[in-house]
């Protein structure tokens, strides 16, 4: 088994190697979404004999007659035994195209803390409506948390199609509505999917109950929608993470967040400002011309610098913002409020440093958009902007232009709980002027 | 049919690929395998006193693979440590050994057998020392101070895993609250903690039973020889082909057989059962994997089977 791979078992293997697509899914109460969810797992065949046959079971010991879908997704006997849902779940299935990691957010009254932490690493978020219920406030909320937390592709499914007949009329005035209040958002990437879950139409099999759909089925949109980003467009950004060293190697390693690094490049650290070369790119299989997010790999520099960890590599005239204090927009993750005044920690990509909430500006309604500037604290679920005055000059972009050098976590000194998730700059402000204006970033 | 034009107008109009951009997409190995690098260099630099937990078995052998890589050129800068149940597969632990010596790696093993030796803990009815392991490793954890515990878990093995956050905070008897859990956003770990308390790191969360064959495929990560087709004396018990040994077996009425298999998990041999398999190299385990009708856990742990909420119940009694 430890022998070198033949040249035939290297092409099967490459074969297999498929782009992975992080989504996260969003509805409400009792629209059907741990269905839908169970539904994409049992008809992609990613659940095998033994779960299914537990699931049969429970479904039987609960008096059902069929099998309950939305127990395949059950985590916790807590949950169980409460019929409540915890937090966000990870699911995970591989289709020929592409693996899938699902992050699975429930809908109950916890949904914008969830929400945000199960969008903040998803490239395309799944909202359910109800057909009999159409666009409504949550699905509003859950828009606003989509743009907020920039996820660039949107899959609306308008669930329980067989309880309106399977109403092609029903279907396009809830897509007409959702458009609306996407395309208010700036969000330019979405499709409409009519489907229940409950009998699987349009997840994984096209529906005959809706020969007048002839859109993708949910499985096939996840499939094939285009996602990634375009390298050209993107910056590097590199945290340095941890600096080895062995005998006569100095090497800074980390993920890059964004964009392109080569060897040769020259590069400037930040916060300091000092510049160097980067002169080699190293990985365990040797070096690398080139490296590109989000690819974890350690660079040398070409001069001894003092370079540790918490600093920013970038590539010069693409420096982001070094700020002492900055505005951004906070999410409150706990039952900990966030005031003004408030002594925290920030912990921006791999530096953490001692920061005071100087103003709480704003909270945001997001049903509305309005900013309700009457206020002096954020309390859980909230949402709102922020100025921080933090103790050591931080490099930051904009969150709408960089997701990970643009976020943070709020940190309570004293317990070491996660306050809040922050994004620098106003996330949603940005996606409306670019979709009232037409440009792009 | 005006609500055909709208729908129409819906599925045309919005969806506005990325047009003519290069877009870059690292295949899923390779984002995996740059997660978890990153997550084990987090917590080289955050916390005073990792170590990582290692079995032998697959999913400890890619962690430490993935810690080798994080680090090199310079040495894995924590040590290993081994819950020894006494009911080890011998080739398992002449393979742990054979790893320790030659990455030159600090390894640290506690006995659930010394355990039983001095009366701290007392033999199960049914001879399994799965449960045992729990006061062992925690005593482990304190003793040294360890304050960052790397584990294999993955979410896909069991549904109360698919509920566990990558940092998983613990309080000083090692357990777990799934309510206290801190919400995992981005790439940022917060790994906090009081003292006394310690922080369980799973870097392979995200990775699937398949990802890592893949992977020890593509890596070429060696494992123990019980993972592969090979003949082995064993008897069934509860649906399940358990090796005979000191433990407890075979009992009245258990006859041993003869038979080719193969293990999907590494774990104490009176609970692990082997499944009958054919699959000598890799490349045949993978192909059996993409084909198998049962998880692994289902198919080869008697530990998970006594209830539905067994692994729930476990890692709040601060299992791994």
């Amino acid at each position: 088994m430890t022998s070198v791979l033949n040249s035939d078992r290297l092409a099967t293997q490459l074969d297999r190697d498929v782009e992975m697509l992080r989504f996260a899914t969003a509805g409400s109460v009792d629209d059907g979404k741990s269905t839908l969810v169970g539904r994409l797992l049992h008809d992609s065949k990613s659940v095998l004999a033994d779960t299914l046959e537990a699931v049969e079971r429970a479904s039987r010991d609960r008096g059902s007659d069929g099998m309950e879908l939305a127990l395949l997704t059950d985590g916790l006997r807590a949950e169980r035994e409460q019929g409540i849902t915890i937090d966000v779940a990870y699911r995970y299935f591989t289709t020929a195209r592409r693996k899938f990691v699902l992050a699975d957010t429930p809908g109950h009254v916890q949904y914008t803390r969830n929400m945000v932490t199960g969008a903040s690493t998803a490239e395309l978020v799944v909202i359910l409506v109800d057909a009999r219920k159409g666009v409504v406030e949550q699905t509003r909320r859950h828009l606003a948390v989509a743009a907020l937390l920039g996820v660039r592709h949107l899959l609306l499914a308008v669930n329980k199609m067989d309880l309106v007949g399977f109403d092609e009329a029903a279907f396009a005035a809830i897509a007409a509505d959702f458009a609306a209040a996407a395309e208010a958002l700036g969000i330019e990437n979405y499709v409409a999917i009519p489907v229940s879950a409950l009998a699987g139409d349009n997840v994984v099999e096209p529906s005959a109950a809706m020969p007048w759909y002839i859109g993708p089925t949910l499985l096939e949109h996840l499939e094939t929608v285009p996602v990634g980003v375009d390298a050209a467009t993107q910056l590097a950004r590199f945290p340095v993470q941890y600096v080895v060293r062995s005998a006569d190697y100095r090497g800074y390693a980390g993920q890059l967040a964004s964009g392109v690094l080569r060897a040769g490049d020259d590069v400037v650290v930040l916060p300091s400002g000092q510049r160097t070369t980067i002169v080699g790119i190293d990985a365990f299989e040797g070096a690398l011309d080139v490296a590109h997010a989000p690819q974890s790999v350690t660079v040398r520099l070409a001069d001894e610098l003092d370079v540790g960890r918490g600093d920013l590599l970038v590539r010069p005239g693409e420096e982001p913002r070094v700020v002492r204090e900055f505005d951004a927009t906070v999410c409150q993750l706990s039952d900990h409020g966030l005031h003004a005044g408030d002594r925290v920690l920030l912990k921006h990509t791999t530096r953490v440093v001692k920061a005071v909430v100087d103003r709480v500006s704003h909270r945001l309604d997001i049903e509305t958009l309005a900013h309700d500037t009457a206020v002096d604290s954020l309390s859980l679920n909230e949402i709102g902007g922020v100025t921080l005055r933090v103790a050591a000059p931080l490099a930051i972009d904009d969150y709408a232009h960089d997701r990970l050098t643009g976020s943070f976590l709020v940190i309570d000194a004293h317990d070491g709980q996660t306050l809040a998730a922050g994004l620098v700059g106003d996330p949603i402000a940005a996606a409306r002027s670019v979709g009232v204006d037409g440009e792009t970033p | 049919m005006t609500a055909l034009t709208g729908l129409a107008e819906v599925g045309e109009a919005v969806e506005r690929p990325d047009d003519d951009a290069q877009v870059l997409k690292l295949p899923h190995l390779q984002v995996l395998e740059s997660e978890g690098i990153h997550i084990i260099r987090e917590v080289a630099a955050e916390f005073e006193r990792p170590v990582l937990l290692f079995s032998g078995g697959k999913d400890s052998a890619l962690m430490l693979h993935l810690a080798r890589k994080a680090f090199w050129p310079a040495p894995v800068p924590f040590p290993l440590m081994h819950v020894d149940t006494g009911h080890n597969f011998p080739e398992v632990l002449a393979y742990r050994d054979a790893l320790v010596e030659r990455f030159g790696l600090r390894l640290v093993v506690v006995k659930v057998q010394d355990y039983i030796d001095k009366g701290k803990l007392r033999e199960r009815a049914d001879g399994t020392r799965n449960p045992l392991q729990i006061v062992p490793l925690l005593d482990g954890i304190v003793n040294n101070g360890f304050d960052a515990v790397f584990g294999g878990g993955r979410r896909d093995e069991e549904k109360a895993r698919a509920k566990e956050r990558i940092y998983s905070l613990r309080d000083e008897f090692g357990q777990w609250d799934p309510r206290r859990q801190r919400p995992e956003l981005w790439n940022l770990y917060n790994g906090r903690h009081k003292p006394g308390e310690h922080v369980r790191v799973f870097p392979l969360s995200n990775w699937t039973e398949l990802d890592v064959w893949e992977y020890v495929e593509r890596e070429n990560v060696e494992l123990p020889p019980i993972y592969f087709a090979h003949e082995r004396d064993v008897f069934k018990r509860n649906g399940m082909w358990l090796t005979p040994g000191p433990w407890g077996g075979p009992r009245e009425g258990e006859p041993i057989e003869r038979k080719l298999v193969r293990y999907r998990t590494v774990g104490d041999m009176s609970c692990t059962g082997a499944v009958e398999s054919t699959s000598a190299t890799i490349a045949d385990v993978i192909a059996e994997i993409a084909v198998s009708t049962i998880t692994e856990r289902g198919a080869t742990r008697a530990d998970d089977r006594l209830s539905e909420a067994a692994m729930e119940d476990r890692k709040r009694e601060g299992y791994f």
